[in-house]
């Protein structure tokens, strides 16, 4: 970034982004916000746009229509000044397989205009140390395996202190060590003031790392916003032990909400009284203290009681709809 | 990092003039470290042992005017081996090893995906583009001056070494017998510029590396087939292959630089060319390797 750039309250910005290839279009119109510090989570399922997107992001693709703005600087007008600050993982690592792990991260980093020959040994020992790869810094890329590929390709984007990373699912192919490894990182220079954005179709890893989340569903951005606003745009469930079902279901009723019967959740409150499953309509929310003074109000006995978001995955499914059919 | 000014990690882009050059550096280490330009280095370097061996072995001598240009003068002069060997690898070895390097430049670095982390780090598509062609014209050199080295060393070790008879009549020495073998090699490696531009324009065409040497390699046998047409003698000036044996004016006293002047000039018509080519795609390509 040059100086001259006023500081950007969003690290990424589009606006009606749009990529086609031949006439069916693989980002459509898009119009991502993701704010800075934050760590975004750009989910969607395969084949819905989230690596050309990114490919656009970071200039390696022209956009058929629309405006990028990273970093404050427009894409890929100011790709130069806007570029030394973003680390990136693009569709998986790439390397050249005769160098060795530690050869292949100097030779990249030479490609930076604004990286230090003078530091670069350094750097790279400090990013191979950071993933856990400092005993394979010698070895041959041709000799790593998946997941030690995809620790190297993360060590590349840490070469530099940066503003933005860009990680393309950056836990494909690791083992659950790496994956928590991964997930620790990405906290930790998220901490330090690093913007994270970071892509992935795994709804536990997204719900566990990320403070925001845009959704994808056939090149559309079907949702986006903090996590916890595309949880609450979900239902939320209520759900309450009593004797008296009858009356809590009118009572509930009369709140605006549905309610079925349903299995009594084990370690049980007791042996008489039944268990409740209440949701409402999406949006439609009632305070819990609301629904238990109601109840109580009209005598029903609650014995147990509680509250549940709505899990990240059935708003997802309800995004990008179920099945297992890839568009293309 | 620098104490510069500004976000961490950045340093203002005039502070260091020295990182072109350690892409540069990094290029050709890429390039000459890796098996595959050491093979073809290797085969190379066959070639004048192999014609040395197989002049030294047989038990007739040559008759003047048969094999190669020179074939004859081996047994009186080992100097000749190299100039033997460069004629012998012209019209195919030298394109062939050429088409492989160029035809690699992007399409290579697409083909392992290393290209779009080039892009991001960000390298920059036109300095990408010179450093690669520099890469290339260096493989040029290395490639003629092993043939030209390999030569000298397997004249020397198994023939008698003298003056050299000139194609004008006039004898030289050792010494200035050298200086126009290297001539010769540099003649050569100018030869192929051309061609190695032909084969960078080609590769920003494709993500597959393979079909870019190969095409590049098939435009060299083409075009030295048009070369013997007759019937397109009117399109010979312009092809790229048309001086490359061209070099006997190096071994003239004085030296006539004509054919090099104008095979050097034909060489630049032909980088630009294909220069321009090269840039009008990469500069546009969507790189979705
Ligand atoms: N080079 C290309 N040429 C034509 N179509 C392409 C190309 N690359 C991607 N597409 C299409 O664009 C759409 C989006 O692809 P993209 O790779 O962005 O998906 P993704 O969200 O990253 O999927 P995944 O989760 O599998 O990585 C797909 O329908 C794909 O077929
Ligand atoms: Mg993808």
């Amino acid at each position: 970034m040059t100086e001259a750039s006023p500081p950007a309250e969003l690290a990424i910005e589009t606006q009606g982004l749009s990529k086609r290839f031949g006439h069916r279009a693989a980002v459509d119109g898009i119009d991502l916000a993701v704010p800075r510090g934050s760590v975004f989570g750009f989910l969607g399922p395969n084949g819905s746009g989230k690596t050309t997107t990114i490919r656009l992001l970071l200039g390696l693709a022209a956009a058929t229509h629309g405006h990028i703005r990273v970093l404050g600087g427009e894409m890929p007008r100011q790709l130069a000044t806007v570029l030394p600050n973003v680390g990136s993982l693009v569709e998986g690592p790439a390397f050249y397989p005769f160098l060795s792990g530690a050869a292949n991260l100097r030779r990249l980093d030479s490609a930076d205009l604004h990286a230090s020959p003078r530091t670069r040994a350094a750097r790279v020992d400090e990013a191979l140390e950071r993933v856990g790869l400092s005993h394979a810094a010698g070895k041959k890329v041709r000799a790593y395996s998946l997941g030690m590929k995809q620790r190297l390709g993360i060590a590349h984007a840490l070469l530099r202190p940066r503003e933005l990373l860009v990680l393309d699912e950056p836990t494909n192919g690791l083992d659950p060590q790496g994956t928590r490894e991964v997930r620790s990182l990405v906290r930790s220079l998220s901490a330090g003031g690093t913007t994270v954005f970071v892509s992935s179709h795994l709804l536990a890893e997204v719900e566990q790392m990320c403070t925001h989340v845009g959704v994808m569903s056939v090149g559309k951005l079907v949702a986006q916003g903090t996590l916890h606003e595309l949880r609450a745009a979900g239902k939320a469930t209520i759900r309450l032990h009593t004797p008296d079902i009858e009356a809590a279901v009118r009572v509930l009723s009369r709140l605006g909400l549905q309610s079925e019967l349903s299995a009594p959740p084990p370690g049980s409150y007791g042996p008489d009284g039944q268990s409740l499953v209440s949701t409402g309509p999406p949006g439609h929310e009632v305070a819990p203290e609301t629904i238990v003074a109601a109840l109580v109000s009209d005598g029903v006995r609650v014995r147990g009681f509680g509250v549940e978001d709505a899990s990240l995955e059935e708003r997802f499914v309800s995004l990008t709809g179920e099945g297992f059919d890839i568009a293309g | 990092m620098d104490a510069a000014p500004g976000p961490p990690g950045v340093s203002p882009a005039s502070a260091l003039p020295s990182s072109s050059w350690s892409l540069m550096a990094s290029e050709l280490s890429v390039l000459f470290r890796r098996l595959r330009t050491w093979a073809m280095l290797l085969a190379l370097a066959a070639i004048p042992i192999l014609i040395a061996a197989a002049v030294k072995l047989s038990s007739h001598p040559v008759a003047p005017g048969r094999g190669p240009p020179f074939l004859d003068r081996i047994t009186q002069n080992g100097l000749f081996v190299g100039v033997t060997a460069m004629v012998v690898s012209v019209p195919l070895f030298l394109p062939l090893t050429v088409g492989v390097v160029a035809g690699d430049t992007i399409a290579g670095e697409a083909n392992l995906g290393t290209l779009r982390y080039l892009l991001v780090a960000p390298a920059g598509r036109v300095r990408l583009l010179l450093i690669k062609y520099a890469a290339a014209a260096a493989f040029c050199l290395a490639a003629t001056l092993t043939v030209a080295a390999a030569g000298a060393l397997a004249g020397v070790a198994l023939f008698p070494v003298g003056p050299v008879i000139l194609l004008s009549g006039d004898t030289i020495g050792v010494g200035e017998s050298a200086v126009r073998s290297l001539l010769i090699a540099a003649y050569i490696a100018v030869s192929l510029l051309g061609l190695s531009a032909i084969g960078l324009a080609i590769s920003t065409f494709t993500d597959v590396p393979v079909g870019a040497m190969a095409a590049t390699i098939v435009l060299s046998v083409v075009s030295q087939v048009a070369d013997n047409l007759p019937q397109l003698e009117w399109l010979h000036p312009w092809l790229f292959s048309h001086y490359w044996l061209g070099f006997a004016d190096l071994l003239r006293q004085p030296i006539s630089w004509t054919s090099f002047s104008d095979n050097a000039l034909l060489q630049a018509g032909y980088i630009v060319a294909a220069g321009a080519l090269a840039y009008g795609k990469f500069t546009s390509k969507d790189v979705l390797s």
